[in-house]
């Protein structure tokens, strides 16, 4: 079985700075995975990078068997690609729910649209009960979850979220993280950048450390999780 | 000590429920002197204000108002309305649903603003207030009683911030301007209207009749008045009468109705702008009128550039000279180069065509680029087509356009055997030249609204404001951002290139000095993003209001001449100081421009 997704060597540079050094990996269907690192060891820049948002110089990225080298960023989300950018970026002037169609830009089936919409709205009943407000009024977290409700209309194959919980109280935090799990369970297929690699590693079926645009180590999540320099690094532990 | 300030109100305890007036009149005295006021000054304009008829209007006549007066009266009985509706009057409280107070002191204002005016005119044009009769006194005094009367009304003041006792001369200087300016604005503040009663579909629809009829016989007796001073009174009254109906809640209460019957309030309006040529007897107002016309369906064709895709096209009058000059080549014209006459649909087709080709293939390479290239592509096209069209004259270049004589005696349209050129009858009613183009440009008038319409409510309308709010997350929703932004900048370009067919039947010559970026006749590029921002992006009324303004005021105004240019600078720099999302906001819109915390600037993000 081919994996669905697969990262082979990819290099991303910004002008002469190269922020990603050749890193490999793959996500298989139906797993979770998840990138963990210091502060700009290169994690959104990969991201940005699988969704078609900066071009790599070099190597190669496969998703579902196709190369996504030149395909521009409109196609790689029809294709089943779906990224939750950091710092949520929701429409803030948008009602809540002209952010979740337009998650669904892409899809013309009305009945289905209208059925995800409510999907989100029971994935976080705060959405749903504030649908015609504009965005921006939403809270930090709550726009959290707007990110990944929208995220999830395009009906992904593979869902990308960058640092959902962000900037969250440890309640939220959990919330989101619960919901990830949810989706989980659900088959949905995700690549998940952390800084909370606790959280992160325990909900992951793999995991990758990345540091200064290099994949320093690879493993399951629990095998990272109990990984001494991880701990060390990641976890505060000494 | 240094907290002594010179505003008496300003020291002590917080007074968190101070309410007294802005002057020290008693609230019931100053109540009765608004509205005696107000009524008094509908008095004092069926007397004479003057005694010779050298002052425009004729003010000399004793038993009905004339020019001027007519205007005084109608801001007079506008205050002594609010002034009785404050009272609680039965019968009158539809009127201030919002609260009266404010509304009466704006009403009152405007009283006060049009009698003053219009005696200070006089005085200065006859030489001295010696040329004042009787009635003008009375119509001064009236008019200065009940404003002073109005600004006695309690006021719910804000609390003032404390002192800082460190602080400098200066600082509290300032400190204390700036709350008595919180104070000023607190009392031209209107509270939340009441809700609308339910009322019966007729009787909404009849409401949205009554106001369209209105707002043509505004509109009307504006394009109607026939000297400076009356103009200039015509604006204030229109515009402090408006915000008075603004404060007193009427307005948000009829645009609650037309929203929800918005294709009859569309359709209405076009029944009431046809109606316009009937009205007039010759064809010298249609004439402005079409003129309007075309400058505001060019504004909001640039509306759907600007204000629904976000992008700054400031060469957007260029589009127009494409579609006027390519639609006139094959027109029958004689300076033409194309011995072509085609019918009217053919040349609208190449008119509306040539402007799209130019729409692609300038934005095709310039909409990839993000930041403000756009803006300046566009700049720069405007010049070269216009330098181009000028050098195409046979002499500098090959022999197109004709060079700055550009393409003259274009024939008049014949329309299924309708030749527009003539004066025809219709029930009773002289139609001219001009009225027959008036009522073709509303039908072009009539596509640009429906397009606007459509595509503002559709996917790709939402897809415009997505790249327009954040393009990086639009990208990561799958919208093709070049290609949305493409369809904008085309269909833009192609509906200006529509109006510019019918434009140049109606000027008979295109010339490349039409086509300007700036300059004192609209429609230039800069009075066509002006029309835009003053009326309110992303509308459709708000362009057509800014282009009616901006084509009235320097037409009407001929005395402003050489300082048009800085009036109209002066204008904008107020409105976007005080009212930033035009005259018309747009919802959105004005969560926009009135987020505290952050709010970016739309230009800033335009063009991107
Ligand atoms: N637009 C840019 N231009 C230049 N350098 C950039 C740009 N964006 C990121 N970088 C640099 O690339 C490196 C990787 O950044 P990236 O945002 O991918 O880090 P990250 O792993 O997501 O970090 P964090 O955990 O703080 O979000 C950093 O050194 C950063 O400064
Ligand atoms: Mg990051």
């Amino acid at each position: 079985m081919t994996a669905l997704l697969e990262v082979e060597d990819l290099r991303v540079a910004y002008g002469k700075i190269e922020a990603v050094k050749g890193i490999s990996f793959t996500v298989d269907a139906g797993e979770v995975v998840t990138l963990i690192g210091t502060n700009g060891a290169g994690k959104t820049t990969t991201l940005r990078t699988l969704s078609g948002l900066l071009k790599p110089v070099g190597g190669q990225i496969r998703f579902r068997g196709k190369s996504l080298k030149k395909t521009p960023a409109h196609q790689i989300v029809s294709l089943g690609l779906a990224h939750s950018p950091e710092g949520r970026h929701i429409f803030p002037r948008m009602t809540i729910e002209d952010n979740l169609r337009l998650g669904a830009f892409l899809r013309s089936d009305r009945p289905g649209i209208e059925k995800d919409i409510q999907r989100a709205y029971d994935l976080f009943p705060i959405l749903g009960e504030r649908r015609k407000q504009a965005a921006g009024t939403l809270s930090g977290g709550e726009q959290q979850m707007l990110a990944m409700g929208r995220a999830l209309m395009s009906q992904p194959k593979l869902l990308m979220l960058d640092e959902p919980s962000m900037g969250l109280s440890p309640i939220m935090m959990q919330k989101i993280m619960a919901t990830i799990a949810e989706l989980k369970s659900q088959g949905t297929t995700i690549l998940l950048v952390e800084q909370n690699a606790q959280a992160a590693l325990s909900l992951a079926d793999q995991g990758h450390v990345m540091e200064t645009g290099n994949i320093v180590l690879s493993g399951s999540g629990q095998t990272l999780l109990h990984d001494e320099s991880v701990r060390k690094a990641y976890l505060g532990e000494d | 000590m240094t907290t002594q300030t010179t505003a008496p109100d300003n020291t002590g305890a917080p007074a968190a429920d101070d309410t007294s007036g802005l002057i020290g009149i008693p609230p019931r005295v100053g109540r009765a002197l608004a509205t005696g006021g107000g009524v008094l000054t509908v008095v004092s304009t069926f007397l004479a204000w003057t005694w010779t008829a050298e002052f425009p209007g004729d003010l000399t006549v004793y038993g009905y108002p004339g020019g001027l007066q007519v205007l005084v009266l109608v801001a007079g009985a506008l205050t002594a309305l609010f002034g009785l509706a404050s009272y609680d009057v039965k019968g009158l409280r539809w009127l201030v649903p919002a609260g009266a107070d404010a509304a009466l002191r704006v009403a009152a204002l405007a009283a006060f603003a049009t009698a003053w005016y219009t005696v200070v005119a006089i005085s200065a044009q006859l030489g001295g207030v010696v040329n004042l009769e009787p009635g003008g006194y009375v119509a001064a005094a009236a008019t200065l009683i009940a404003l002073l009367g109005s600004l006695a009304l309690p006021v719910q003041r804000p609390e003032p911030d404390p002192f800082d006792p460190d602080d400098t001369g200066w600082e509290q200087f300032k400190h204390t301007s700036s709350h008595n300016w919180q104070v000023v604005k607190a009392a031209f503040a209107s509270g939340t209207p009441r809700p609308l009663r339910a009322l019966p579909s007729y009787a909404e629809i009849l409401v949205i009749v009554a106001v369209l009829a209105v707002g043509l016989f505004v509109f009307t007796y504006g394009i109607g008045t026939e000297y400076d001073e009356l103009f200039v009174g015509f604006l204030i009254t229109a515009g402090l009468g408006f915000a008075a109906l603004n404060k007193s809640g009427l307005i948000a209460q009829v645009s609650e109705i037309t929203a929800r019957h918005q294709n009859i309030t569309v359709c209405g309006a076009f029944v009431a702008a046809a109606c316009f040529p009937f009205t007039q007897s010759d064809d010298q107002y249609a004439t402005i009128g079409v003129y309007i016309l075309i400058f505001a369906t060019v504004a909001l064709g640039l509306n759907i550039v600007v204000g629904l895709a976000g992008l700054l096209d400031l060469g957007y009058v260029a589009f127009l000279g494409v579609g006027a000059y390519a639609a006139s080549m094959v027109s029958g014209s004689p300076s033409s180069p194309f011995d072509l006459h085609l019918p009217f649909w053919g040349a609208v087709l190449v008119g509306a065509a040539a402007s799209l080709i130019f729409g692609v293939l300038i934005g095709a390479p310039t909409l990839r680029l993000r930041g403000d290239y756009l803006a300046i592509v566009t700049l720069g096209f405007g010049e070269i087509f216009r330098i181009t069209a000028n050098n195409l004259d046979g002499t500098s270049g090959p022999d197109v356009t004709n060079g700055s004589n550009g393409i003259s005696s274009i024939p008049d349209l014949s329309i299924l055997g309708f030749d527009m050129g003539l004066p025809h009858d219709i029930g009773g009613f002289t139609i001219g030249r001009f009225a027959n183009y008036f009522f073709l440009m509303l039908v072009i008038t009539a596509v640009v609204v429906l397009v606007f319409r459509r595509s503002g409510d559709s996917r790709i309308g939402r897809a415009w404001v997505a790249i327009r709010e954040d393009e990086t997350a639009a990208l990561a929703m799958g919208i093709n951002g070049f290609r949305v932004k493409l369809i904008a900048f085309a269909v833009g370009a192609s509906l200006a290139g529509l109006a510019g067919t019918v434009q140049a039947h109606v000027t008979y010559t295109v010339t490349p000095e039409q086509y300007l970026f700036a300059g004192t006749t609209p429609p230039n590029s800069a009075f066509l993003l002006a029309a835009v921002v003053l009326g309110g992006m992303g509308t459709i009324a708000g362009p057509l209001i800014g282009a009616s303004l901006l084509f009235l005021i320097p037409n009407k105004l001929q005395f402003l001449d050489d300082y048009q240019l800085f009036a109209f600078g002066l204008a904008l720099v107020l409105l976007m100081r005080f009212r930033p999302e035009g005259l018309i906001a747009n919802r959105r819109r004005k969560l926009e421009f009135h987020e505290e915390a952050e709010a970016p600037t739309t230009l800033s993000k335009t063009g991107a």
